[in-house]
């Protein structure tokens, strides 16, 4: 598929490169030759330079035979502009990224009036799955299929767990988890693992379950590991994602208390959200943050600009006994190191917008009777949860799952049939209208036929 | 430096080597020579080379500018290496240095030879020289890019060190893609002269021999007289293709899109006047029974075949304009420098550099007269970036350097000046013939080995615009740390 992408900052950088991993033919436009150059150099993909919005920019990018532009430069104007002057030439379908909280809730009715086909807010997504975290703080990642009915959770294993040196079967049986939880990965050492029967549990492995919160939640008590709900919390940093949050946990029965320098965001944020309590002051100030109470705060979110910033406030939170960390990360590349480090939840508000897009195009490309519904990556990338709905006469419907033939790294990991869920054992049969959860590593699936072996 | 990763290329490189190598094998079955033997014997070599190199796959596939100027400088080494065992094992020469020294020749598209008799060669030598001209006009590596999924996204840097020109632009985002676009119309191009040249009425073999060393701007003959015992259709056909081969290809793929305008940029349009200008010159200088033209349109066809063999970098002649007067010889020496379009076959310093040299030069007089004047370098209404126009003084500066040190070195084998020089130039603009005792109707095998050794260098900096060659042989290349 041919995509281009205006703009050239973290988000496109970060587009570009998955898009271009996945096959795509990418263009990226900036203004910025430096940038263009540098992200050419690094990926194999074309740059152009210049305005975006323009028609003649946008002629040479080759809109007449683009199949998609993604607009996600800093300006929500330019990015609604780019894609207008887009549908309007070029027959393609459009994503536009507007961060501005003023046209925030003018999200669907721009989307509409413009003809676009996406409007992405990255700032609003990472709020929300910041809330969702502090909704169960003993997952380090959650992501809710099907309206939150299936939560596809990641937490890493304590030291001291029953569950060390227990292979998957023993712990199902041992814990009754039968139909009820299933281990779809796991991480160790850097590497991915879809985990099969005999797999045995290790310290420090980050475990990937699916199940219903409701079993998730027994499963948790069951091996003695429960965070505390989070009564409060303290924020760092400014900007959308602060007021999003805001937002979001108003009413959540969350106490927050943000920490910010800039006295007109801080005033801002007084006045919108009265509930929530400001404090001006530097954010790596270590006798505000003891004044807060650092010590006694259930979680601790960390969002400056900074990632070093982030990493030693959160590192420190750590050391005075805050249960539950969230970092935000801007620069994915060092994520190997980062990873080593114990910095709870890690929010990349880049990698967010970069998921929604590549679900759309998966969704765009695909072919037969069945449709692509979520997709979430998990373990740094290296495994995909994707839910699909599978049509009538889809070659995995009507037959038990332990008769069909799956490529290896596969897992049929849940199976949605109106309000139930089934997580399936081999004697399990999917039906057409169904809406399956398949788990795989290293395998780009468009369609929920690609889980067969050819 | 990515170590695994040069190894793991160059042993592709000879993979695809041995595949070469069936080109002349079959030639040499055709025709039942014993040579056959030496093909086959080389192309196992090869192959076998080829296959250790490649067993283990590198984990770490990333490579950087450094890398990918290193890798496009062993390569061309490597493969001229190998190219040069047919030469011996079928006899054809029994010098090593020789053998190098044509099996270079081939690949960098030059066509200066060593050989003295190229008619009393088995055909299929004949035919692996004409290959090798082809094989070297587009570029081994990007081929090898264009299927093999090597490095990812870094490919970009291979491509920059082996693509002739200032800078460097791909057709669609894919290097892939953009390779296999410009290797189809080379391979268009070439079918389309063959079946010309065979409507002709030349010989099958004869054809596809031409058509290689013109495709690749090469400019090695199957006879001995290059080609003045074609007919004047011939000559004619292989003067439009040379000048076709010479411009950049990035046009062709502009007006298969119907982009006319694009495609007709000022390069092509700087080219063609310099042609015909050189031509007119000539055609009016040489006229006359005094040089073996009898009448205007002989003195245009022979002028209109040497300039465009010459500024092409092909190097064949249909006459000796080494008799010719001064100043039809004065203006082949100076389209000589001057070369083919930048993203072209051909070689030479390149019209586009010629172009931001010119403008650059203009713009310091203009400075000079009013120094607060803002006035940008911009190339068809597009800023050539001071980055751009470094690279190119610095390029001009590095072509001078060298020049004078080959003249220098090539000067201890006490031929005359006009000689040396011409050598110098015809080797470090690929071209193939100078001037004097390396003119049309001569040779390279009078030369010492090191200054034989002093040319097959400038034939490779030639080819891979001075930079990777010049890095190779630099200390700091091979520091483990980065300077």
């Amino acid at each position: 598929m041919k995509i281009i992408i205006v703009g050239c900052g973290k988000v496109g950088r970060s587009l570009a490169a998955k898009l271009n991993e996945e096959g795509h033919d990418v263009v990226v436009v900036d203004q910025n030759r430096e940038k263009v150059t540098d992200v050419c150099n690094k990926y194999d993909i074309l740059g152009v330079i210049g305005n975006g919005a323009t028609r003649e920019v946008q002629m040479e990018a080759g809109i007449d035979s683009a199949d998609l532009l993604i607009a996600v430069t800093g300006s929500d104007e330019l990015n609604l502009l780019s894609c207008v002057m887009a549908k309007k030439k070029g027959n393609c379908h459009t994503v536009a990224r507007v961060k501005n909280p003023v046209y925030a809730t003018d999200a669907s009715y721009l989307r509409d009036e413009l003809g676009l086909n996406m409007v992405i807010n990255p700032e609003y997504a990472a709020a929300k799955e910041i809330s969702s975290i502090l909704s169960f703080p003993t997952a380090i990642n959650i992501e809710s299929f099907a309206k939150g009915r299936v939560e596809l959770l990641t937490f890493k294993l304590p030291q001291a767990s029953p569950l060390i040196g227990l292979s998957v079967k023993e712990t199902v049986s041992k814990y009754k988890l039968k139909n009820k939880v299933l281990f779809c990965a796991v991480e160790r050492a850097e590497e991915a693992n879809i985990p099969h029967g005999d797999f045995m549990f290790a310290e420090r492995d980050l475990i990937s379950i699916i199940a219903s919160p409701k079993s998730a939640l027994d499963f948790f008590s069951k091996i003695d590991y429960r965070i505390q709900p989070v009564k409060n919390a303290i924020a760092v940093g400014r900007g959308n994602l602060v007021h999003y949050l805001c937002e979001r946990l108003i009413g959540s029965g969350v106490n927050l208390t943000v920490i910010d320098d800039n006295e007109k965001e801080c005033e801002e944020l007084s006045v919108k959200y009265g509930e929530v309590k400001v404090v001006k002051a530097t954010p790596s100030d270590k006798d505000t943050l003891m004044e807060e109470g650092i010590e006694n705060s259930d979680a601790f979110i960390s969002l400056t600009e900074q990632d070093e910033e982030n990493i030693l406030l959160s590192l420190f939170a750590a050391e005075k006994g805050t249960k539950k960390l969230v970092t935000k990360i801007n620069k994915p590349e060092y994520d190997g190191i980062i990873q080593k480090l114990e910095l709870g939840s890690l929010i990349y508000p880049a990698s967010i917008t970069t998921n929604m897009i590549t679900r759309y195009i998966r969704a765009m490309s695909n072919t037969l009777g069945s449709n692509m519904e979520a997709l979430y990556y998990i373990v740094k990338g290296k495994v995909e949860a994707a839910q699909f709905t599978v049509g009538e006469g889809s070659p995995i419907s009507g037959v038990p799952l332990s008769s069909l033939k799956f490529k290896s790294g596969v897992l049929i990991a849940a199976i949605l049939r109106g309000r139930s869920l089934i997580i399936p054992t081999g004697d399990a049969v999917i039906n057409p209208h169904d809406s399956v959860i398949v788990v795989s590593k290293q395998q780009k699936l468009y369609d929920v036929s690609d889980v067969l072996a050819k | 430096m990515n170590y695994s990763m040069i190894r793991y290329t160059l042993g592709w490189l000879l993979l695809f080597e041995a595949a070469f190598f069936l080109v002349p094998l079959i030639t040499a079955i055709c025709y039942l020579e014993s040579a056959a033997f030496g093909f086959l014997f080389v192309m196992l070599i090869s192959c076998g080379v080829g296959v250790l190199f490649t067993y283990k796959k590198p984990k770490n596939t990333a490579l950087y500018a450094r890398d990918g100027f290193v890798i496009v400088a062993l390569s061309w080494i490597v493969l001229s290496l190998f190219g040069a065992l047919p030469f011996l094992f079928t006899g054809a020469t029994s010098s090593f240095i020789d053998a190098l020294f044509e099996s270079v020749s081939g690949f960098t598209t030059t066509g200066s030879s060593i050989f003295t008799e190229v008619e009393s060669l088995p055909k299929s030598i004949n035919m692996w020289r004409c290959f090798t001209h082809w094989v070297g006009g587009m570029g081994v590596l990007v081929f090898i890019m264009a299927f093999l999924p090597l490095g990812g996204g870094h490919n970009m840097h291979i491509m920059r060190a082996e693509s002739p020109g200032p800078s460097v632009s791909k057709l669609v985002p894919k290097v892939k893609n953009t390779a296999i676009i410009l290797y189809t119309i080379y391979f268009v191009l070439t079918l389309i002269q063959f079946i010309a040249l065979l409507i002709s009425g030349m010989s099958v073999y004869d054809a596809t021999a031409t058509a290689f060393a013109t495709a690749g701007t090469g400019g090695f003959g199957v006879h001995n007289d290059s080609m003045a015992s074609a007919s004047a259709a011939q000559q004619i056909i292989v003067t439009v293709f040379m000048l076709l081969f010479s411009l950049n290809f990035n046009s062709y793929y502009l007006v298969l899109r119907a982009k006319f305008k694009d495609a007709f940029n000022s390069e092509i349009k700087a080219f063609l006047i310099i042609v015909a200008v050189a031509i007119t010159l000539t055609t009016f200088n040489i006229v006359g029974s005094s040089y073996a033209v009898e009448n205007i349109w002989d003195a245009l066809r022979h002028a209109a075949f040497s300039v465009a063999s010459i500024i092409s970098t092909t190097g064949f002649a249909t006459l000796d304009f080494n008799l010719w007067p001064e100043l039809s010889k004065t203006l082949l020496v100076l389209v000589m420098f001057i070369g083919a379009c930048a993203g072209s076959t051909g070689g030479g310093i390149k019209v586009s550099r010629i172009i931001i040299l010119v403008k650059g030069f203009l713009r310091e007089l203009g400075m000079l007269i009013s120094p607060k004047q803002v006035k940008k370098i911009s190339v068809d209404k597009r800023p050539v970036e001071g980055e751009v126009v470094r690279s190119v003084n610095a390029y001009i500066a590095c072509y001078i350097l060298l020049f004078v040190a080959s003249l220098l070195l090539v000067s201890f084998d006490s031929f005359d000046l006009v000689t040396n020089f011409t050598a110098v130039t015809a080797t470090l603009n690929n071209i193939g013939p100078g001037l004097g005792a390396v003119g049309p109707t001569s040779n390279f095998s009078a030369f010492s080995p090191l200054s034989k050794l002093v040319l097959i260098f400038d034939m490779l900096a030639g080819r891979l615009e001075l930079f990777p060659m010049l890095l190779l042989f630099s200390p700091a290349t091979w520091k483990r740390k980065r300077a």
